[in-house]
């Protein structure tokens, strides 16, 4: 995992009349965390779902490991996670059901694995509860755990402490941690920045 | 382009799995699994009451009366096809799950025959008693119904992903299939009718396995260039 790299040249998209990305370039090494800040409507969703090919650029190329990701783009998929605003997770099926179909699709995952990746993100205790009968900050505690099963090199996170609690800042950050020291890259688009040790971390503000 | 049978497997376990998630879903929330076969008991049982109960006329309208129903209950049900995980999210993880979008459209819309064309297929023999089949064709009337729902759902899932974007996409969606799904109704009505006189409806039904074959082939590619539109 570690000497993963990730890298971007001149990235260039327009929303309609509007330039949202206006040439950015950015690099992570791996154990890096890559901040993106910036005010609302500056572009740090689009600067993630462009990245991983959500959106589509008018110009600029995306390297993983000095390969163009268009040259393969289901193996650079497979290297990462994805995390939008709102968790992808269906309202009829528990927690622990939507971790065994989400994460089955990418490698086979046991049932243990699973409750083991829920108690780390304290989600022990409700992960068998529909996820209709949860709140956003337990939901948001499911779909912290596919990030652990996933066991992939890069994350890309979108507001990734949103609805959560005290407690699940700080869980936030201890899984961050634990992701950057064994090689891992990730990517966050915060308001608040998060609690991580300062060297690992490097920002770039969007401007709008 | 080959490929080898390890490669092959990682997907195929994929559309498995998604299978088995929609089928579970279907079954703990099982209105889009009723309201389909609801239309189509409704709309042929209105025709039982407004044509006259001879039942030598009702034979006769019979193929025409069950496909035209099976049909539009289908289509009904193509509207949600994808709506749902466009909605949750989960098709933003298809399309980044690192198998290939196709593989896994096709696993949804194979899911989808599972929950709406075999039970209108079941359902149909049972309605075209009520409009005086002999209940010798009830096979034939099965294979029928089943093979066209399937030609359906295939060219359905191009119209359900293109549609995703619009906010009311029912009719655009009526639009856009029922041009494509005309040779189905032509086919499958005619075979129904030989299967209802007695006859070898072989020739109609072969026709119909052709249309399956070339859109089982084609449309999920269409579909997945289609969704990854809808996801921008």
């Amino acid at each position: 995992m570690s000497g993963s790299i990730l890298n971007a040249e001149n990235l260039h998209l327009w929303r309609a009349e509007r330039h949202v990305l206006k040439g950015i370039n950015l690099t992570v090494n791996g154990g890096e965390l890559l901040q993106l800040t910036g005010a609302n409507g500056a572009g740090k969703t689009t600067l993630l779902r462009a990245l991983c090919g959500l959106n589509h650029l008018e110009e600029g190329r995306v390297f993983w490991n000095r390969r163009d990701v268009r040259e393969d783009r289901e193996g650079f998929h497979a290297a990462l996670v994805y995390l939008g605003h709102e968790p992808p997770l269906k309202p009829d099926l528990s927690g622990a059901e939507n971790l065994r179909f989400w994460t089955g699709m990418r490698r086979s995952v046991s049932r243990t694995a699973i409750h083991e990746a829920l108690v780390t993100t304290g989600a022990g205790e409700f992960g068998t509860r529909a996820v209709r009968t949860l709140s956003a900050g337990q939901r948001r505690r499911v779909a912290l755990a596919a990030l652990l099963l996933a066991a992939v090199p890069l994350w890309l996170l979108d507001e990734p402490t949103t609805n959560l609690d005290s407690d699940g800042q700080e869980l936030m950050a201890t899984l961050l941690d634990a992701h950057l020291a064994s090689g891992g890259l990730a990517i966050a688009a915060v308001h608040h920045r998060l609690a991580i040790e300062p060297a690992r971390v490097r920002e770039l503000n969007l401007l709008a | 382009m080959l490929q080898s049978p390890a490669a092959l497997t990682a997907p195929l376990m994929a559309v498995r799995l998604l299978i088995t998630r929609d089928l579970m879903l279907a079954f703990r929330r099982p209105e889009q699994l009723l309201h389909p076969l609801a239309f189509f008991v409704l709309v042929t049982t209105l025709f039982v009451v407004s044509e006259s109960p001879e039942r030598a006329t009702l034979r006769l309208i019979a193929p025409g009366v069950l496909w035209v129903a099976a049909l539009l209950a289908a289509l009904l049900a193509l509207d949600f096809l994808f709506r749902d995980d466009a909605q949750d999210g989960t098709l933003e993880q298809y399309a980044l799950s690192g198998q290939s979008l196709t593989w896994l459209l096709l696993g949804k819309t194979a899911a989808h025959w599972l929950l709406t064309g075999v039970p209108l297929a079941l359902m149909a023999p049972l309605m075209g008693y009520a409009l005086g089949v002999p209940a010798s064709a009830s096979v034939g009337i099965m294979l029928t119904v089943a093979l066209g729902c399937l030609a359906l759902s295939f060219i359905g899932s191009i119209g359900a992903a293109l549609t995703l974007g619009a906010r009311r996409g029912g009719v655009l969606l009526s639009i856009l299939i029922l041009p494509l799904a005309a040779p189905i109704l032509i086919f499958g009505s005619q075979a129904t009718e030989l299967a209802i006189r007695g006859e070898r409806y072989l020739a109609p039904m072969e026709l119909l396995g052709a249309i399956v074959v070339l859109s089982f082939t084609l449309a999920p590619l269409a579909a997945a260039a289609a969704v990854r539109i809808s996801l921008e």
